[in-house]
This record gives C-alpha cells, sequence and structure tokens, in this order.
C-alpha cells in the first residue's frame, strides 16, 4: 500500500480520533451508551485500521503480538481481583458498596473498575484474533 | 413515521439477506454481511436499544468484516457451484423454520408493557437503580453492578475465544525434539527426511566451526 497517499494521511488523521472516541466511549458509559465491550472493540479498531494501512509488520512493532495476549489475560484478572477486593474489604464478591466509604462512591469505582477489566479484554482478544487471521497464508497455492 | 423507518430497515434487511443467499462471489457477500449488521444497528437504534445498536454496530459491521476479509484472502473470492441438489437442506430449513414460527405464537405480543419480562426484575432497576447505584444508564448499572457475574463470565468467554483461535491458528506446526543417533536434536516442521539427512551429513562432515555455528544460529531464528 505504499502509492495509497491518501488512504495512508487519511487513516493517520482519523486513528488518534478513534482511539479518544474509545476511550470517550469508556468513561462515558455511565451517563451514555457504551462501555468497556464497545470501547475495546473500537480501540482495536484503530489499530486494526493501521495494520490494513501500514501493514502487520509495522503494526507489530508497535503493539507486539505477545502484549494482546497479556492484555486478552489482564482484563479478566482486573474484572475477578475487583471482586476479590469487595471479599477482602468484608464484602459479598464484585459487592462494590465496601469499596469506599459511601456505597455510590464504591459503586462508582467498582463499575469503573470492572468495565476497565473489559476493555483490556476485548481490546487484547480483538487484536490478537486479527493478528491470527491476517498473518496466515494462502496453503493451497 | 417511525413505522416508515421500521419498514424501510426491515425490507433493506430482507433484500440484503436474499441477496447474500445468490451471490457466489464472497468478497460481495462479506460487504454485504456488513451492511446487514449495519442495518441490524439500525433496528436496534428504532428500538431504543443504543448500546445493543453500538455493539452490533462496532464488532457485527466492523470488526466481523475485516475477519471475514482475511479469511477471504486465504480461501480465494468465488464460492463453488455445490454439486449436491439442495433438496434436503431446503427440507430442514422449512421445517426448522415452521417450528420457530408455531413458537412464536405462545410468546407475549411483541412490545406490549405487560409482558412478564417486563415485571420479574426490570421494575426494581428501573426504579431503584438511580438510588443504588447512582449512574444515569441503567443498562451499565444491569451490566456491571447487578449483573457483575455475567458480566464476568462474558469476559471469561470472550478470553477463552481467544485462547481456541490462537491455539488453532496462531503458531502454525512446532518444532519437534527427535532422538537421532543418541541425542536429541530439533527439527523444523516441515523437513523432509532426506533434508534433515544432508542436514546432518554436512554438519559431522567437519565443517568449519565458524560457519556451523552461522548456520544454527540461521536456523534457530527461522524457527
Amino acid at each position: 500500500m505504499d502509492d495509497h497517499l491518501i488512504l495512508r494521511v487519511g487513516a493517520k488523521i482519523l486513528i488518534p480520533f478513534i482511539l479518544i472516541f474509545a476511550l470517550y466511549v469508556q468513561f462515558h458509559g455511565d451517563y451514555g451508551p457504551g462501555g468497556g465491550f464497545q470501547a475495546g472493540v473500537i480501540f482495536a479498531a484503530g489499530f486494526v485500521l493501521y495494520a490494513l494501512v501500514f501493514g502487520l509488520g509495522p503494526t507489530k512493532r508497535v503493539l507486539p503480538p505477545k502484549v494482546a495476549y497479556v492484555c486478552g489475560a489482564l482484563g479478566v484478572v482486573i474484572f475477578a481481583g475487583v471482586g476479590f477486593a469487595t471479599v477482602a474489604l468484608g464484602g459479598n464478591y464484585l459487592d462494590y458498596d465496601v469499596l469506599a466509604h459511601e456505597p455510590a462512591e464504591g459503586q462508582h469505582l467498582g463499575i469503573l473498575g470492572v468495565e476497565l477489566g473489559v476493555l483490556v479484554t476485548v481490546f487484547g482478544v480483538m487484536v490478537a484474533l486479527f493478528y491470527a487471521f491476517a498473518a496466515r497464508r494462502r496453503i493451497d497455492s | 413515521m417511525i413505522e416508515v423507518v421500521d419498514v424501510a430497515l426491515l425490507v433493506l434487511l430482507a433484500v440484503t439477506g436474499v441477496a447474500i443467499i445468490r451471490m457466489r462471489n464472497l468478497f460481495g457477500a462479506v460487504m454485504l454481511a456488513g451492511i446487514y449488521s449495519l442495518l441490524s444497528a439500525g433496528l436496534f437504534v428504532v428500538m431504543d436499544a443504543v448500546d445493543v445498536a453500538f455493539t452490533e454496530a462496532a464488532v457485527g459491521a466492523g470488526i466481523s468484516t475485516v475477519l471475514m476479509l482475511g479469511t477471504l484472502a486465504l480461501v480465494g473470492h468465488e464460492e463453488r457451484t455445490p454439486q449436491h441438489r439442495p433438496v434436503l437442506p431446503l427440507f430442514v430449513v422449512l421445517v426448522t423454520g415452521g417450528i420457530l414460527v408455531y413458537g412464536t405464537f405462545d410468546i407475549p405480543p411483541f412490545g406490549d408493557p405487560d409482558n412478564p419480562i417486563h415485571h420479574h426484575v426490570a421494575d426494581h432497576y428501573l426504579e431503584e437503580s438511580e438510588h443504588e447505584i447512582h449512574i444515569p444508564n441503567v443498562v451499565t448499572s444491569v451490566l456491571a453492578s447487578y449483573r457483575g457475574y455475567d458480566t464476568m463470565g462474558e469476559t471469561a468467554v470472550i478470553f477463552t475465544a481467544m485462547v481456541g483461535v490462537l491455539l488453532l491458528l496462531a503458531r502454525g506446526p512446532l518444532p519437534r525434539r527427535v532422538l537421532h543417533e543418541g541425542r536429541w536434536i530439533t527439527v523444523r516442521p516441515g523437513t523432509t527426511r532426506e533434508e534433515l539427512e544432508a542436514e546432518l551429513e554436512e554438519e559431522t562432515a567437519g565443517a568449519p566451526p565458524d560457519e556451523a555455528a552461522d548456520g544454527s544460529g540461521r536456523e534457530g531464528a527461522r524457527g
């Protein structure tokens, strides 16, 4: 894709906005549509766009597959970790009320935590799946 | 007015569905599948399910399409004409469809506010979540707090999907360790027996140590 100047410049302009929009979707999920799932997919879409325009090699230098794999697992750990934190503070598993002095504050913190876990897992998995599919070569020809 | 939008979206959905079935060019079919997802997302917006619409647009129309295109790069763009006649599949589809339509006679009327689904826990969520969770978006309250266990399960499912795909696709054949004349050697995948023997021959024939070290280094990089 070396000669597609418009695509390259267009993608370069778009990608930062895609990533920022993903973060907006993530942190605005309490007030409007959105949340970890959507934000994770959109964040991954930014990297997929980069890979489609600039190739798989440069993308893997920006975001090595290992990082994506670790993200995929780390998010589940964050989610489950919030649950264990609530248990350690004397509540039930994933009962966020105990995370802060006020139950309302605790709910905010807990939801922020688990949504972060969802974001990290979905982002990692989407990028890992894309790498797995895109890195295959045709076998029969 | 909203009925016009509904009908237009549903007609376009049906047209897209039929077009996907009739199309032999897989590239076009994948693009139409993306459009199908986008139309469904529009339909979800009309039904006020904006969170679902968001997910459908991002996953269905976005990432899935890219993954399908990645698959097409491997399998080619044209669907082969099937060898068999589609009588049995048609029969199975008609029977299954008939059973499903028969099943819909028993479900409560669409959009009726008195349906049981709207009065099991939904009332509590809608009325109390503002005081219990203190965030305006009830969908997020249900997803992340009331139904936190389910969402954790979903996250684990997504992680499991990654593990499955990586096990199947990402690594390719691994190098094997085989016992050869009393010592273990590493064999790259795809090496034939003759190639391997020639390689070992070369190694034992007393090649200059520098060159041998060079060769093994390159092998390591390739493996």
